[in-house]
């Protein structure tokens, strides 16, 4: 047994976390750094952070995630990161040449409480800051939120530093997207384009975590939103925000600084909240929704009604982000399946009153968020009751392998598993792909376990 | 030598522009700090390197933090230490399971930690009001939940900067719970205090030697050669293929440091004879306190390539002196290398001539080269990621290092002789002569030595540095980590990670290196980085035409 301390009874924990489902801020704001063309993510603290954080990202998406850090030793720690910061900033224009360096606090630049506006402003004074090049900050103390947290703060970052509102408005509507895989804002883009709507996303990492090989190492890739795009989705006519934890704040930003209104859904995963995104894109571009669409649409409906009675009444627990498994569940509660165990790291309000409301037709679900929501209060449930499947990131294969459950990946991190940067979780196919997933893993499960006499070729 | 290189068309002269095309791209100030620590090396003379020094801000480093040396590479490994990380949930986020340490416990009772994560996850309230007592308490949980023999308390960057004192929660809670039952220590390994993973090493190793080390002086084993390895991680099994081989020697192998380690196996390794050192970096500092204290020797080994695992079998039988003992492990050896042999020609005839450049950790750049020279590769370039100056020259440099303001930050212990459990293995007399014959005990010869004329000696290689070496040199094969992997091979170079052995491996001892060689065989014969370009790339299309006008 791997997890052979886990036990079904619990004790009341007030401050030890085990196996947790979240981690810090600043590998979400290294993330979304990379949605933007030419830009270098820089973590303002000790190396080790920025070191965890790219091998985390790097384990993630088997592509290059490179970002510059501060190099913090004690007496940095002591007499703060003014000078840290200015010569790295002299380094990184010197050597690496980005359009854009992207810098994002650590827990120790936090508790020491340098002023980032301030030391940029030095960078800038100094003249370390090439023209035309820009350097932006947001603020992550890994004490607060989750790298959810960080995820938007870096979002809202680009709001802050980058958009900007000219008295010349333009027909586009800004798709501000919550963490997802590349795949996942691929599809999300292709939707809008057979919508024919004209649309910008922030950040973009399609084209950055999922460059081809070519034999030339391209350390900004094609990919991401440029700056001249970025600027100008502060002239856009309608903001829609996917993933309320991720997205809501940069949306607000955007609204105050230029006036721009907004819409936070939920990211399309399953078909309810593609439908709801779809229906969005389509009322305030105020374009039709082609039959196209609603052919995917029709297509994923067969394969879920063909395959129904696979789904239904099966046991889900679920860990990962509040902005995946808010619509996940949902989708698993379309596929008559019940999510009786949800835990997720990140605390708030609104993933605690979704659950809520789409659980309540579930009176056994248990859904926890925040602090000590961990995967070992979810196996420990597990472990009282059972469940028929587990789908969350790779951490989870140690209870499935302990527990013989069907396990599908998803979330991050996903570290030994490839294909993510291929096949959607998003819009009806990305759904269809998930809904296949999830048949994959009964089935072979099935398969694997069942009496030969059970045996059977046609299922 | 000089002349093998060139004949496989590296120019040494060409060697040297590489370090006047790098620095010109640096800041000044930035140029002349690398200057130091770019050098052509040779053998004969050894250069002076800069080493163990800070890493430039604003460079895209290789290296991690003390932590990171502490509880993730040194502490990890063992498996009935429950590991709290103090902290904000990132960093024992990071560390969870990442380095490939495997553990195998003896029976499905013992205990096995290993698969878990133990943080406070600080809050922002805890920074403000300290989080002493929120560690209490999770020591507490973790007492309640578990019951293990020993809890080790990691500290984060946050906890020292506010001042949590986790070696006083440690002793608190040892009294609260009742010191027979269990033992409580903490780490003060801040990720700010010196300038790589290097210090959590030493970090670490002055934690082991004064919680753990020598408290069970019980005599265990049947087995008559008593060793310890150290510096040997278990990562993907290494730890296992040396156990089998000492035990095939009849050789008993009383602890690894800390590989598929236990706390009764550092609590009873003073009980050995001979301490083996194969990460140098990451543990001379407990070999040193072990001979001061107990009068154990220490050598030097290196267990990475078949060549050299023989080498470190014959040395031990020689340090014992017993012909039973040598004639068993040339039995071993003659035995083991028929296999070997023959994965290593199969290999060879794919490998030979190709070239390959390691910059990974504070020893695996200088090991694994006798992998590769046992496959007929030569090694055009490599340096450490956290080394410092005696890995690259040889130990003999140690009283000629400069301590800086940073490793002046490390805690020094001073360790005395046992008053009761010191016992010299061998008499003055006898370490002389073994030492004559060539036993260099406590020594270490460093990278440089091994390494060609005008090869080049990079140390704390920056992201910059290392595209440029794969522009002008395009190796066959570069070995460094994780994060240079995919930069590497979108350049169409393999790059063969050597922290986690792509998670293969285990590559130590004899059937490490069949695996080894086996792997090069496999990235030197992979075909799809020939079809890199697509045809039309390369080629014009040829103009069509239609069959019917």
């Amino acid at each position: 047994m791997l997890l052979r301390h886990t036990t079904a009874k619990e004790i009341d924990r007030q401050a030890l976390t085990i196996n947790p489902a979240k981690t810090c801020q600043p590998v979400g704001a290294m993330y979304a750094a990379l949605g933007i063309h030419g830009c270098l993510p820089h973590s303002h603290g000790s190396q080790g952070c920025c070191s965890y954080h790219r091998s985390a990202l790097t384990r993630h998406f088997k592509e290059p995630v490179v970002a510059s850090t501060s190099s913090f030793s004690e007496g940095s720690s002591v007499f703060g990161g003014l000078s840290n910061l200015v010569s790295a900033i002299e380094t990184i224009f010197s050597v690496y040449d980005p359009e854009v360096v992207a810098v994002h606090t650590t827990c120790l630049s936090e508790t020491i409480g340098d002023d980032m506006t301030q030391i940029i402003a030095k960078a800038y004074e100094d003249g370390k800051v090439p023209d035309g090049k820009k350097v932006i900050y947001c603020n992550t103390p890994s004490y607060v939120g989750t790298h959810v947290t960080g995820y938007s703060n870096q979002v809202a970052a680009f709001v802050k530093h980058l958009a900007v509102a000219t008295p010349k408005k333009r027909n586009v509507i800004n798709l501000v997207a919550g963490w997802m895989e590349p795949a996942d804002m691929k599809e999300i883009k292709r939707l809008a384009s057979v919508m024919e709507t004209r649309t910008l996303m922030f950040p973009d990492m399609t084209g950055v975590l999922d460059a081809p090989m070519t034999g030339t190492y391209e350390m900004y890739p094609k990919g991401g939103i440029t700056l001249a795009d970025m600027a100008t989705t502060g002239d856009s006519k309608f903001s829609i925000g996917l993933g309320k934890y991720t997205t809501e704040d940069a949306c607000v930003k955007m609204e105050n600084k230029c006036k721009v209104p907004f819409e936070v859904l939920d990211i399309p995963i399953g078909l309810k909240a593609t439908d709801r995104f779809i229906t969005s894109l389509s009322r305030h571009a105020n374009v039709p929704v082609p039959d196209a669409i609603t052919e995917e649409r029709g297509k994923l409906i067969d394969l879920i009604a063909d395959n129904s009675k696979y789904f239904y009444g099966k046991r889900v627990a679920l860990w990962g982000d509040p902005d995946t498994l808010v619509p996940l569940t949902e989708f698993l509660v379309s596929l008559d399946m019940k999510p009786v165990y949800i835990v997720t790291g990140t605390p708030g309000k609104y993933f605690d009153e979704q659950m809520a409301e789409i659980l309540k037709d579930i009176p056994e679900a248990k859904f926890k968020s925040g602090e000590r929501a961990d995967m070992f209060q979810m196996h420990q449930w597990i472990k009282q009751e059972g469940v028929d499947l587990l789908i969350g990131n790779t951490y989870g294969k140690y209870i499935a392998r302990d527990e013989n459950v069907p396990f599908v990946r998803l979330g991050f991190p996903v570290t030994d598993r490839p294909g993510f940067n291929f096949f959607p979780f998003t819009g009806y196919t990305g759904a269809a792909n998930l809904a296949i997933k999830i048949l994959e893993a009964f089935l072979d499960h099935k398969d694997r376990t069942c009496p030969e006499e059970k045996f059977e070729l046609v299922l | 030598m000089e002349k093998e290189i060139k004949d496989k068309g590296f120019n040494v002269e060409e060697l040297k522009t590489f370090k006047e095309k790098v620095l010109s791209k640096y800041p000044k100030k930035v140029a002349r700090k690398r200057d130091k620590a770019i050098l052509v090396n040779d053998p004969d003379t050894i250069p002076e390197i800069q080493a163990n020094v800070r890493t430039v801000p604003g460079s895209i480093t290789q290296r991690g933090c003390t932590y990171a040396g502490c509880k993730g590479v040194v502490l990890g490994p063992t498996r009935d230490i429950i590991n709290i990380t103090h902290g904000p949930i990132g960093c024992g986020f990071y560390s969870w399971l990442t380095r490939r340490n495997q553990t195998k416990p003896m029976t499905e009772q013992e205990e096995n930690f290993i698969t878990y994560c133990f943080s406070t996850d600080m809050q922002d309230s805890n920074i403000v009001f300290g989080g002493e007592e929120k560690l209490k308490q999770a020591i507490r949980e973790a007492y309640e939940l578990f019951h293990p023999k020993a809890i080790a308390i990691f500290s984060t960057c946050p906890v020292g900067l506010i001042g949590d004192d986790v070696h006083r929660v440690a002793r608190h809670m040892k009294e609260e719970i009742g010191e027979d039952k269990i033992n409580i220590f903490g780490f003060s390994c801040e990720g700010y205090r010196g300038v790589s993973q290097s210090a959590g090493h030493h970090i670490a190793n002055n934690g082991l030697f004064k919680n753990l080390i020598g408290r069970d002086d019980e005599v265990r084993g049947s087995l008559k050669y008593r060793v310890n390895l150290l510096g040997e991680y278990n990562i993907g099994g290494d730890a296992f293929e040396l156990e089998r081989v000492f035990e095939k020697c009849g050789i008993n192998l009383i602890s690894t440091f800390s590989g598929n380690s236990t706390i009764q196996s550092f609590e009873n390794a003073h009980t050995a004879d001979l301490n083996m050192v194969m990460c140098h970096r990451s543990i001379n500092y407990v070999a040193e306190m072990m001979e001061t204290a107990f009068g154990i020797p220490w050598i030097k080994v290196q267990p990475i390539g078949a060549g050299s695992t023989a080498k470190m079998l014959r040395k031990i039988a020689e340090y014992f002196g017993d012909q039973e003992l040598k004639d068993k492990v040339e039995e071993v050896i003659a035995d083991e290398m028929v296999e070997v042999e023959a994965a290593r020609l199969k290999a060879l005839a794919k490998t030979k001539g190709k070239t390959a450049m390691l910059f990974v950790g504070g020893s695996r750049a200088h090991h694994y080269q006798d992998l590769f020279e046992e496959l007929g590769m030569t090694t055009l370039s490599a340096g450490y990621e956290f080394g410092h100056r005696d890995d690259y020259e040889g130990r003999r440099v140690i009283p000629t290092i400069k301590i800086d303001a940073d490793s002046r930050n490390i805690e020094e212990i001073t360790v005395d002789k046992d008053p009761t459990r010191y016992n010299p293995r061998k008499t003055e007399e006898e370490l002389a002569a073994l030492d004559a014959n060539g036993m260099d005990f406590t020594e270490y010869e460093g990278m440089m030595k091994q390494m060609q004329k005008g090869t080049l000696v990079i140390d704390d290689l920056s992201h910059y540095e290392m595209e440029k070496l794969i522009e002008l040199y395009k190796p066959d094969v570069f070995c460094a980590g994780i994060k240079e992997k995919y930069c590497v091979q979108k350049m169409g170079v393999p790059l063969k990670q050597l922290h986690s052995y792509d998670y293969g491996g285990p590559y130590a001892g004899f059937k490490g290196a069949i695996n080894f060689y086996t792997d090069i065989e496999m990235i030197a014969c992979t075909t799809i980085w020939k079809e890199v370009k697509a045809p039309w790339e390369s080629e014009a299309i040829v103009e069509a035409e239609y069959m019917y006008n």
